[in-house]
């Protein structure tokens, strides 16, 4: 279709234009390599310390019996029975944390989808944890909530008659668990409800249709839906779960025993209470490799659920 | 056997009434298409037939028994989306077997009646894909397919073909007339598409702001419409509207004068008008000739498109109203040229002041 009024008369090419390159070319390595080399050494330098002292044996509190050691640092730490108690620590809270918030938050997240009178405020009381530090948020359950003299738990369980748990005693890493899935499930609910917000609701209405009922229409649209978003919400808290330090230090401080060390807190107490700074840097080592060995599970879980 | 039947039917979101009362009888294996402006409801309409939403108040019936309080799977209906609304992370065969999988049929038939239904639709070699790995058109085939599955009684179709291009709609469209011919089922067909509306249906549905406008066949539509709104819906380009006075009223017709003076004899009876009154008259652009020997009115070209069998002038008429006229693809004429015109007044509606058609004089 062709229109008389609009003129169709092919303009002549525009000169061709020199504009584009600029006269004096400078090379992108240059331009990018000032962050390249910030991120190297911010990255490169803490790391080429740790092996160095890692080899080293390096006691603050004889500072001048220094010495190359060779592995006997890690000789040491890896015979070291507390080691592999506390990467099992580790690798529980990690895992058991995992679940709830994940497990929680997908439920939250479908519940919080829905109509509701008070939706929004209730969006944002279920979210607000996420803005406690963990070092208040610590407190406030161990001396608020868990405290088996003060505690709201406890004065609960008293005034049905049925005593009172002493928490952080009885039940220390099970306590651990339930602060940090508190502090982190307002996360996995954000990202798992802005997740589902983009489900297309003719998506739905086609398994309906096809006669999904609720449970069903969960498990086949809404779920398949949400496993990317899955997938990275685990990845990044795993990232923070296996450093997890400041509800350790301000509650149980890795005990009773070694109930709750897990193996940030270990290295702390290698580096700052015994002053083995070669122990620490080997533990520090170690926790590395650990941290490779999860991340390279995820990183291949996540991108196998990206694929699809 | 499957009817539909909708009796005074109404639907209300909060304070806003968007159905306002609809009857329509749909027989068994009928076609029908709604159409009208958008936002008039057809969605809604179509989406209460299928038990999406709720009906506030009427009654439907399908196949004579009563349906408002019937879940969407158990009224034999399938559904057929725009977007079609496939399951992103299941294959091709497991979308349409969907609804075998939730009806708990054994993996092997259901796979067995998907492979039957994607012969049916050519998508034999795509069983096993999933949907982000198809075509739009293979898409629109796979949900259509998914529809096919469920051997529904009545299919709803709400704008299936709009995400396609036009060689692949028509193609389609082609498609969808040959199921309704193989499969011998009722289908009721949401489009804003002219030429789907007027191949494919057997029954027009005219809606406009939650209310019917007409019902008919497209032919009848198209040479009757009931009022002007239907007239000026149907048929592309659009029908022209000229502000006419009523010149004359005798046995054959009313002779109205038209912008610029010319007089056209209209062979309808003067229902409720009389001379003097102000009407409006309506005619096709495919009813305009350029006719240098005995012009009714003459007009002044504004904008010419080529369309390659025909021509469509843009031309300006006494009183400053444009008409459109489709003229012969090789006509010679150029912008600004002043052309006379002949309007047959057998081809011609009158609307009165309330926008309805006179009747034709028989
Ligand atoms: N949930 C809702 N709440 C309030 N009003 C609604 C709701 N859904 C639809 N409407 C209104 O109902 C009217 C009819 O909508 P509908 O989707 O049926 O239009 P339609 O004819 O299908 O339009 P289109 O051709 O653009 O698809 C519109 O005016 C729309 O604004
Ligand atoms: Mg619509």
């Amino acid at each position: 279709m062709t229109s008389s009024v609009v003129t169709t008369a092919q303009d002549p090419p525009p000169p061709a234009a020199q504009t584009t390159s600029s006269p004096q070319k400078v090379p992108a390595l240059a331009l990018v390599a000032p962050s390249v080399i910030a991120l190297l050494l911010w990255m490169i330098v803490p790391l080429a310390m740790a092996i160095w002292f890692a080899f080293q044996r390096y006691n603050l509190l004889l500072p001048d019996n220094r010495a190359f050691t060779g592995i006997a640092n890690f000789t040491y730490i890896l015979t070291d029975p507390a080691l592999w108690v506390s990467i099992g620590i580790t690798l529980v809270l990690v895992a058991s944390v995992l679940v709830i918030t994940i497990g929680l938050g997908t439920l939250l997240a479908v519940l919080f989808n829905q109509e509701f009178p008070g939706r929004g405020i209730a969006r944002v009381l279920a979210i607000s944890p996420f803005f406690v530090m963990p070092t208040v948020s610590a407190l406030i359950w161990k001396n608020m909530l868990m405290h088996p003299v003060n505690g709201l738990l406890a004065q609960m369980t008293r005034g049905l008659g049925l005593g009172a748990v002493d928490w952080f005693a009885d039940f220390p890493l099970i306590s651990i668990i339930i602060i940090v899935s508190w502090e982190w499930l307002p996360f996995a609910l954000l990202i798992l409800l802005t997740a589902i917000q983009s489900l297309d609701t003719d998506q739905i209405e086609a398994a309906r249709m096809d006669g999904a009922k609720p449970l069903a229409l969960f498990r086949f649209v809404v779920l398949p839906h949400l496993s990317r978003a899955i997938a990275v919400v685990a990845m990044i808290e795993t990232i923070f779960f296996l450093t997890i330090f400041a509800e350790i230090f301000v509650t149980t401080g890795g005990g009773p025993g070694l109930a709750t060390t897990n193996l940030a807190y270990y290295i702390y107490l290698k580096a700052l209470l015994e002053f083995d700074v070669g122990g620490a840097s080997a533990g520090g080592l170690i926790a590395v490799v650990l941290a490779n060995i999860v991340a390279l599970f995820l990183v291949r879980s996540v991108a196998k659920n990206l694929d699809t | 056997m499957s009817t539909v039947t909708l009796k005074n039917i109404r639907k209300t979101y909060t304070d806003t009434e968007v159905i306002k009362g609809i009857d329509l009888d749909i027989d068994d294996r009928e076609f029908v298409v709604f159409v009208g402006p958008s936002g008039c409801g057809k969605s809604t309409l179509m989406r209460m037939i299928a038990g999406l939403e709720d009906i506030t108040s009427g009654e439907l019936l399908i196949d004579g028994q009563h349906m408002n309080n019937v879940p969407p799977d158990k009224r034999g209906l399938a559904m057929v989306f725009q977007t079609y609304a496939l399951y992103p992370h299941m294959t091709v065969a497991e979308n349409m077997a969907f609804s075998l999988r939730l009806a708990g049929v054994p993996k092997a038939q259901r796979y067995e009646r998907a492979k039957e239904v994607g012969r049916v639709l050519q998508l034999e070699p795509l069983l096993d894909r999933k949907p982000g790995a198809l075509s739009g058109g293979q898409r629109q085939r796979v949900a259509i397919g998914r529809a096919l599955v469920r051997k529904p009684k009545v299919f709803l179709f709400d704008e299936p073909l709009s995400n396609l291009d036009a060689a692949l709609r028509g193609q389609m469209r082609l498609e969808l007339a040959s199921l309704h011919e193989s499969l011998q089922a009722t289908m009721i067909y949401v489009t804003h598409d002219q030429i789907e509306a007027m191949t494919l249906a057997d029954k027009i549905v005219v809606l406009q702001g939650g209310v019917i406008e007409q019902i008919g066949a497209p032919m009848e539509l198209y040479n009757h419409p009931r009022n002007k709104f239907v007239a000026g819906f149907r048929g592309s380009p659009k029908m022209n509207f000229l502000p006419v006075a009523i010149a004359g009223v005798g046995a054959s017709g009313i002779t109205v004068k038209l912008p610029g003076g010319g007089t056209v004899v209209v062979p309808v009876r003067p229902a409720n008008v009389q001379l003097g009154d102000r009407i409006t008259l309506g005619v096709r652009p495919e009813h305009i000739r350029i006719d240098a020997e005995n012009p009714t009115i003459m007009g002044e070209v504004l904008v010419i498109e080529h369309l390659g069998d025909a021509t469509s002038l843009y031309v300006k008429v006494a009183g400053g109203d444009t008409m459109i006229v489709q003229a012969e693809g090789n006509r010679q004429v150029s912008v600004r040229d002043r052309i006379p015109m002949r309007i047959d007044g057998n081809l011609c509606h009158l609307f009165d002041a309330n926008d309805i058609t006179l009747p034709k004089a028989s």
